[in-house]
């Protein structure tokens, strides 16, 4: 008993020095080694109790393999044959035994784990009801409570738990918010998927389809801003001011004619595309490309990034359903009159 | 043409062997490209369709047709031997599985040249792989092309169980047989249950795709997430198909090269009974984030785990093999000895993948990449290495160069461990999988470049294993019946490589390791349970490749029955599917033939019976 505490002693540096090194990897937005929420932190929990009892495996195999390869080469001149051992009862029931042992260690908080995260909110009056629809190749979200529906960045409030409803429009998807909470995959209606998280800091974090989704799969990202309640309920005003139109009212018609009869702004537009209220203040276009801001270092001016889209959208999400605006009989210069506009349609809530 | 007619299991094997390594050759590639594209943030070395296209190609060619038919090569060459038969229960089965999985395999890598390969993934999850999302035939060709093959594994499998059943030699008991054989016949069981499943989900998914019918989808009243249960109650029992044979042959080699015998036979037996059932039972780990509820995801956790029990004692075993021994460190052994850590590696990630909160996170990441790639790189292929350069002297005559073998050993484990250890990490720091490129500055870019550079590395090794290939080749044949001294079961009593009908006489077997039993009694061969007599051999045919080939022609108008090919006599042929129907006619009429026409093969009479191998 003495001695396994001694060898157990000396282990324990060792899973300290690899925790460290373990929550020393990836971005706080986005690196699952550092959760940012409670039901992250859960699951990293399972992840750190897995990966000791692994490391401590793994140890004990790589011991006795590196014991018997150096103990037992054979050398020259041996030539006497080796006892043929048939096996040995007790020792086999012992690595049977251990094993099932660190399985049960393993199993018991999985299993709560599970159970508890499994909790269904989406009664819960207390809770932001969010519904998730994923497109080819775009995230929209709708709070029915508020009747405000946005897309690419999920804003919320800190501190409040949020409930999904998970569905898609067309293939299969999958939400991963990697710093707040595991993914969890959009299913066509009949199969809809419900789970939850919260957000305790302000930021913002990095959110990725993890489901193959065709062409853009890569570039299907989106971003989850963790804001005030203040903030939040400023947004959500913000959100239902009737909609801000290009001053230049041969523009403002060009835009409502052609972009308007995919797109929202405000009370205007319809919901077939991304809803662009707002779309000047977000962290990126199109979800991938990144506008200049705290945590985005090599982000572009959102003006630059929203030229970028609205020149050539094919460039930039291979296989996605927005037309050409040029293919619209827009010229260079009311495109880049719509970018201006659009650059700069911000919302005023932080 | 003799190799096209050949129904001898050793010739066959080396057909196997060459159409696999030609695959896996293929699969290799689409990996490097892959590895290429990603070395570098938002790299543009191939589009976002192409890339696609190449890890759906490269996960579908490595395991249905790299890997497999390795496995089966080496099957093929070695299960007869060790159970004293002359040959498999049913030869021209044998062939027909053969020719049937290479024209599979060719019609699936046509889709290269034929306007696009599949690009739905190698799990092809609908409604992306539906014909709505997914408008070339690339999935067409996976459908197809994987139907065919299949048939040529579940043929395979078919025979090997019957062969083992029916043809081990007086003395044999099933308690007797050699792990390989044990692991042989297991798989081939896997293969009987777990094969239809995906037969039946490939034939729906064509219905829907080719035919127009719903299935998987919503709208018609399907439902999508019915692939994947059919997809993984296959898919996970396919998992099994590959390591169980590479367990076999690290079962073969590592008491080889300790000089003693297997530790704990009968509970390695055992064990490998129980990962066959409870690989069937797990199916929906592959699922967790699918959302199957709290209870199936409860207890689809807790019976994964279980597997890591069977799994410990076979790992505990080999080591208490070494443990006494006299352990030599040839080429085939470092890889067996290579495959031990490497594979606790996958294992203990198994687990950790298997708790179901944790998965939410771990799942569709790079930690599953590095996982997987684990257990079938750093598990089946070291094996298939181990045993590759175990049996080639057995199969050709000649032994492999020990010196590049250990080269190649090198190159390819220290390239393993560097492509695959990293992507742990990325997985964890937030990086999905199947993406073609991603942004800067994401802590993914220094990680993602040494699991390119380990990639090439592993490249260097296997064309070390090649050119070693090719030099050994251009020497004479002249290897012992026991080239390693201390070879154990009875395929080492007979010449290398074997005569035609393998053993001139039954040999009669006494006990487990049934070789080494009669060296240590001081004898130098088995004793015959049969006089000296006249040998049945089977007729050499062409009918297999000829059905093969029907069938081919049968699956590629079938796929472009619906095509417009502006041409009416090509629209002709295709549209009322008689291309269909002379593919089918030919292969009926083949097996017509095969029916109608009796043949009771040769002899060979004793005078006639030299000792060695007339082969390569
Ligand atoms: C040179 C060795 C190899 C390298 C460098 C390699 C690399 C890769 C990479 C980078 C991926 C793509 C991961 C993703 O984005 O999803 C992948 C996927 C995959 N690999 Fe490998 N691989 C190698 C060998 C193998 C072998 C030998 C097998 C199986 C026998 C295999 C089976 C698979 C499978 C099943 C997938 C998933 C494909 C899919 O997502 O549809 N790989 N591999
Ligand atoms: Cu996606």
């Amino acid at each position: 008993m003495m001695k396994q505490w001694q060898v157990a002693k000396r282990i324990l540096p060792l899973l300290a020095v690899f925790s460290l090194l373990l929550s020393a990897c990836g971005r706080e937005d986005l690196s699952v080694m550092k959760p940012q929420g409670p039901v992250a932190q859960g699951q990293y929990d399972l992840m750190k109790l897995s990966i000791t009892i692994m490391i401590v495996v793994l140890i004990i195999v790589f011991a006795i393999a590196a014991y018997v390869l150096i103990r037992f080469r054979r050398r020259a001149g041996q030539n006497e044959v080796p006892e043929q051992v048939e096996g040995n009862f007790k020792l086999e029931v012992i690595w049977t035994a251990i094993p099932l042992l660190l399985v049960i260690v393993l199993a018991v908080p999985t299993v709560k784990t599970i159970f508890a995260q499994g909790e269904d909110l989406s009664n819960d009056k207390n809770a932001i009801q969010v519904k998730v629809t994923s497109h080819q190749y775009w995230w929209e979200f709708t709070y029915p409570q508020y009747d405000v529906t946005t897309a690419q960045d999920l804003i919320i409030p800190t501190g409040k738990k949020i409930a999904f409803e998970l569905k898609t429009a067309d293939v299969l998807h999958s939400f991963w918010v990697p710093s707040l909470a595991g993914k969890m995959d959009t299913n066509p209606d009949g199969t809809l998927n419900k789970f939850s998280f919260s957000a305790p800091n302000e930021g913002v974090y990095r959110g990725k389809c993890a489901e193959l989704c065709g062409r853009s799969h890569a570039f299907m990202e989106f971003k989850v801003k963790a804001v005030s309640q203040e903030s939040f309920d400023k947004w959500v005003n913000e959100m239902k001011a009737p909609a801000v139109l290009p001053e230049d009212t041969q523009l403002a018609e060009k835009f409502k004619t052609n972009c308007l009869s995919c797109h929202a702004v405000g009370d205007q537009g319809g919901p077939v595309a991304p809803n662009l209220t707002g779309i000047g203040g977000k962290q990126s276009v199109a979800g991938i490309l990144l506008n200049q801001g705290e945590g985005q270092e090599d982000g572009n001016s959102v003006l630059d990034n929203m030229k970028e889209w609205l020149h050539d959208p094919q460039s930039v999400k291979p296989g996605n359903t927005m037309p050409n605006p040029k293919d619209l009989g827009l010229t260079d210069e009311e495109i880049d009159g719509i970018a201006e506009y659009l650059a700069n349609y911000k919302l005023d809530y932080e | 043409m003799d190799w096209i007619t050949t129904v001898d299991h050793k010739k066959i094997a080396v057909l196997y062997l060459i159409a696999g390594g030609f695959f896996f050759g293929i699969g290799g590639i689409e990996a490097i490209l892959i590895r290429i594209q990603l070395m570098k943030p938002m790299n543009d070395f191939v589009s976002a369709q192409v890339f696609n296209e190449l890890i759906t190609m490269h996960g579908t060619t490595m395991i249905f047709l790299g890997v497999m038919p390795i496995i089966f090569a080496v099957m093929n060459a070695v299960v007869p031997l060790q159970i004293g038969a002359r040959d498999v229960a049913f030869p021209f089965v044998n062939a027909l599985g053969f020719w049937t999985f290479l024209f599979g395999g060719l019609l699936l890598n046509l889709s290269w040249v034929m306007g696009g390969a599949p690009d739905a993934g190698w799990t092809s999850y609908t409604p992306l792989s539906g014909s709505e999302y997914s408008g070339t035939h690339g999935v067409d060709f996976y459908t197809i092309g994987l139907q065919i093959a299949g048939l040529g594994t579940l043929i395979g499998g078919i025979n090997f169980l019957a062969t083992i059943i029916t043809m081990r030699a007086p003395g044999m008991s099933y308690m007797r047989m050699p792990m390989f054989t044990w692991t042989t016949f297991i798989t081939s069981a896997i293969i009987l249950f777990a094969f239809p499943a995906i037969t039946v989900g490939l034939v729906l998914l064509t219905f829907d795709r080719i035919l127009g019918a719903n299935f998987f989808d919503v709208a018609g009243g399907g439902n999508p997430v019915l692939w994947q249960h059919i997809f993984w109650i296959f898919g996970h029992p396919e998992v099994y198909i590959l390591i169980l044979p590479a367990f076999g042959i690290i079962s073969e080699v590592i008491p080889t090269f300790a000089r003693k015998r297997l530790f704990g036979y009968s509970s390695m037996v055992f064990a490998t009974i129980l990962i066959a059932f409870l690989g069937f039972m797990v199916w929906a780990h592959h699922m967790f984030t699918t959302g199957l509820g709290t209870v199936a995801n409860a207890l689809f956790s807790i019976s994964t785990m279980l597997i890591a029990v069977p799994t410990g004692i076979k790992i505990f075993n080999w080591l208490f093999t070494m443990w006494g021994g006299q352990i030599r460190f040839t080429a085939a052994n470092l890889f067996a000895v290579g495959f031990v850590p490497t594979f606790v590696m996958g294992g203990v990630t198994g687990v950790m993948l298997a708790s179901a909160p944790a998965d939410f996170q771990f799942h569709d990441t790079y930690f599953v990449v590095a996982h997987f790639h684990y257990v079938i790189v750093g598990g089946l292929v070291l094996g298939l290495f181990s045993g590759l350069h175990y049996w080639w002297p057995k199969m050709f005559g000649r032994v492999l160069s020990e010196t590049l073998g250990k080269w190649t050993f090198w190159t390819f484990m220290i390239g393993f461990q560097l492509t695959f250890f990293v992507q742990h990490f990325l997985g964890l720091m937030g990086m999905q999988r199947r993406i073609v490129t991603y942004l800067p500055n994401q802590d993914f870019d220094l990680l993602n470049l040494v699991s390119s550079v380990g990639a090439f590395l592993m490249g260097v090794g296997v064309i070390m294993f090649l050119v070693n290939i090719v030099i050994t080749t251009r020497k004479p044949a002249d290897a012992p019946n026991d080239p390693w001294e201390d070879g154990r079961t009875l395929e080492w009593s007979i010449p290398s490589p074997p005569p035609e009908y393998n053993f001139k006489q039954t040999p009669l077997v006494r006990g487990i390791d049934a070789y080494w039993k009669e060296k240590m009694a001081g004898h130098t061969e088995m004793t015959p349970a049969e006089p000296v007599g006249s040998i049945h051999m089977p007729s050499a045919t062409p009918l297999p490749f000829v059905m093969s080939v029907g069938i081919f022609i049968a699956g590629l108008g079938l796929m472009f029955s619906k095509d417009d090919f502006g041409n009416a006599f090509m629209n002709g042929l295709f549209n009322n599917y008689i291309v269909v129907i002379i593919g089918l006619l030919i292969t009926f009429g083949a097996m017509a033939l095969r029916s109608l026409y009796d043949d009771h093969g040769w002899h060979i009479e004793p005078e006639d019976q030299d000792e060695k191998g007339v082969r390569t």
